[in-house]
């Protein structure tokens, strides 16, 4: 390590030089990169791309909606549009602008210089784009020879037999197969490396107990991945054969069971939702200690209620179920199963809190969302314990309820939380501060118009309105609700126009943001903004869980205290 | 580092780097084990309710020999991990020799029970849920073996041109753990599927 700057000297490349090489260099260099931050960040390019995709899907279907018997859009139309909606949300946007996070900040959090395998990495980002690609191409392809279907139409759980060959013919549902199970090669070979870079690429004196929380965390968020995406390849496969070779897993006239179709794809499906809320927690563990200016509160806690959330997930699955008419031993056991979710996940709100009790909160726009996330998280939880409860789920299962409270979940939770994260490592990743005010209109436009949607969705759902209906007739009190949720559409629209504007303008105009801007304790702060390809020139030592704490504060290091 | 007088504590090394290798392979294993898991599942879960014949006590013979072969290539490959381990690279070649043919002939007896299942038992994989399931569990064992047979005539070629050294021993324990997998999956899928669904 000593010899490590002299060595690393003649690597560096001015900017000036950089930018000074043809576009043509520029684009093969982004495509041919190993390099774990450009990885990332095209994985977070890919993630907001089909955001804006599958974000034009729902605001199509909140113009259909918004006033009764409407037909701004076909039955036929509607139906690919919430299977696309779901799927793209899911594995398009959700999956990839996480792992692209982790990719850019794990090896900068543990002090290596990459992943523990960049030519792997590469590999299952181009897996995990080839699959959008080929979900994406049914819009034109899908259609074939057959001439029948066009985008994939049978909801983003596929529930059989509806896939079967003989309900959905032409090949819309082959591309929504091939393109998740291509994905999910992707979502493998990431999670494998992210996996093995934390437990074998950290840096010396970096033990298990000083690793940051937002590793800890994307660490059991990958090896949840490991298990739960293969089931749904499985359930796929197995598809494939009833489609293609005639096979009989799904096919109930031969003996096949379409309930097992919904067991296995829930043993993937619900655990995918902690695999992607797990994450979100991950970055409020981070920026919530930095602006409340203490160290987190219960950091052994929070490692321990993350594993325990990432054990009980795996057991939850059949609350998806409730309707379908399982033994009342299995709704009990199901239903108590994800009631004891929240106690792990209630032990982290309370240490949240307790991280911000007594500090000198600084409210800027990253802790803003993380604090809206804080209201936001505890409502969608509680409306995920009222559905826990079979008999009410039973009441209210299938309906705009079930739809209100998992967009509490994955936009007022996760959406919140990756736009605190974008907001908070934007000067790191990008050298440059973004623009106050304009992240303050964005904040406040989004609040609204989240809070006006979805908090308004839950009414109509209690209310006996069903999911996936196209459209509705008047007079039966749902019209004004419906109007108000697609009014908040256009809030949310706004809001995210004034991050665009944001991010764009300040890469340019921003002003620069210096190595440290927050006065923050991890080690991706110690090195330049943006970093340079090799990360450190020196390998960092690490003697706590604030290293850049104990360098800012010699006289009083957290060493002396752990 | 800041010039301190307080005495600074010597920072301890982490898990080694070059554990990357098994760590990667442990993770590969553990999802491949999940879809193994969801097939073993369905096989079980559909075990005599097919609708129409034949019965897998009727049509299945335990394949002894087979399974014996696949068994024995987890010793075979073992010895030629500890020849190269030791340097002795002609010894490992011959022990990776005896691997891919134990390998190949495990494919091989696959392919004649399968044979003899199509063409003189009419089981097939849309002739019945049996045969659905039958068909895939087994072929999905079936393919990883001809993936992991795939690696190995790589490394054999590779050994052949005297390009595989000592030094490449981590390497191939990293593979050889693929295939440890690929005979452990066998135990499981030939106790479901001859012994205990029948």
């Amino acid at each position: 390590m000593s010899n490590a700057e002299s060595v690393l000297k003649p690597m560096v490349v001015s900017p000036a030089q950089e930018a000074a090489k043809p576009l043509f260099d520029q684009v093969h260099a982004w495509i041919v990169t190993v390099d774990h931050k450009k990885l990332g960040l095209m994985y977070i390019g890919y993630g907001i791309l089909f955001l804006v995709i599958g974000g034009i899907e729902a605001t199509i279907m909140r113009i259909q909606l918004a006033i009764p018997n409407n037909h701004f859009v076909s039955p036929q139309t509607f139906n690919q549009l919430f299977t696309m909606h779901g799927t793209t949300m899911v594995f398009l946007v959700g999956m990839p602008l996480l792992f692209g996070f982790a990719n850019y900040f794990v090896p900068l959090m543990i002090g290596a210089r990459d992943m523990a395998f960049p030519r792997l990495n590469a590999f299952s980002f181009w897996m995990s784009a080839l699959g959008g690609i080929i979900l994406y191409f049914s819009f034109i392809g899908a259609s074939g020879l057959y001439g029948a279907g066009s985008a994939p139409d049978v909801g983003w759980f596929a529930y059989a037999p509806l896939t079967a060959q003989a309900f959905s013919p032409g090949h819309s549902t082959d591309y929504w197969i091939i393109g998740l199970l291509v994905s999910g090669i992707g979502s493998i070979g990431t999670s494998l490396n992210i996996v093995t870079t934390a437990l074998c690429m950290r840096c010396p004196g970096m033990t298990l107990g000083r690793m940051p929380l937002f590793v800890w965390l994307n660490l059991v968020m990958s090896a949840m991945v490991l298990i739960v995406i293969s089931p749904l390849t499985a359930a796929q496969i197995m598809l494939l054969i009833d489609r293609y070779l005639g096979g009989h897993f799904f096919d109930t006239q031969a003996g096949g069971s379409a309930v097992i179709w919904m067991h296995f794809f829930w043993i993937f499906g619900h655990p995918e939702v902690y695999v992607l809320i797990i994450p979100g927690f991950a970055f409020v563990s981070e920026i919530i200690p930095v602006f409340s200016r203490k160290p987190i509160f219960g950091y052994a806690i929070m490692v321990a209620a993350t594993l325990s959330i990432g054990f009980l997930s795996l057991g939850v699955w059949a609350h998806h179920m409730f309707t379908i008419g399982m033994t009342s031993y299995a709704n009990a056991f199901f239903t108590a199963s994800t009631m004891a979710v929240g106690v792990p996940t209630g032990i982290k709100i309370f240490n949240w809190l307790g991280t911000m009790w007594g500090g000198k909160i600084r409210f800027t726009i990253p802790m803003m969302f993380c604090i809206a996330f804080l209201f936001q998280f505890l409502i969608a939880g509680l409306t995920g314990i009222m559905l826990a409860a079979s008999p009410f789920d039973w009441q209210l299962g299938s309906s705009y309820f079930v739809v209100a409270h998992f967009h509490y979940v994955l936009i007022g939770g996760l959406v919140f939380t990756i736009f605190a994260a974008l907001y908070y490592w934007y000067p790191k990743v990008t050298g440059r501060m973004w623009n106050e005010t304009l992240g303050k209109w964005h904040f406040w436009l989004f609040l609204i118009g989240f809070h006006l949607t979805f908090d308004f969705m839950h009414i109509p759902g209690v209310l006996g309105m069903p999911r996936r209906i196209y459209t509705y007739e008047a007079g039966r009190g749902w019209e004004i609700w419906n109007l108000i949720i697609s009014l908040g559409v256009i809030f949310q629209i706004v809001g995210i126009l004034f991050w665009v504007v944001n991010s764009v303008w300040s890469y340019f105009k921003g002003k620069p943001a210096g190595n440290d801007p927050w006065d923050a304790w991890t080690l991706e702060w110690a090195t330049t903004s943006p970093p340079p390809d090799y990360n450190f020139a020196k390998i960092p030592m690490v003697r706590s869980r604030r290293p850049l704490w104990d360098l800012k504060h010699p006289e009083d290091p957290d060493w002396k205290y752990e | 580092m800041a010039a301190t007088t307080i005495a600074i504590p010597p920072a301890e090394m982490p898990l080694a780097h070059e554990l990357r290798g098994r760590v990667g392979m442990w993770c590969l294993i553990a999802a491949e084990s999940a879809i193994f898991s969801i097939f073993v599942v369905a096989y079980l879960y559909y075990s005599g309710k097919s609708l129409s014949g034949p019965t897998p006590r009727e049509v299945l013979h335990v394949p002894i020999f087979n399974s014996i072969c696949l068994f024995s290539s987890s010793f075979t490959i073992v010895m030629a991990e500890r020849a190269i381990a030791r340097g002795k690279t002609r010894l490992f070649g011959i022990w990776w020799l005896f691997t891919i043919a134990l390998g190949t002939i495990f494919i091989l007896g696959t392919a004649r029970e399968w044979y003899h299942l199509i063409y003189d038992e009419g089981l097939t994989i849309s002739s019945s849920l049996f045969g659905t399931t039958f068909y895939s569990l087994v072929g999905l064992h079936a393919f990883h073996v001809i993936v992991g047979l795939t690696g190995l005539s790589i490394i054999m070629i590779f050994t052949a041109l005297g390009v595989v050294k000592q030094e490449h021993s981590p390497r191939i324990e990293v593979f050889a753990m693929y295939w440890h997998f690929v005979d452990a999956v066998w135990v499981v899928v030939l106790t479901v599927v001859y012994f205990i669904a029948r």
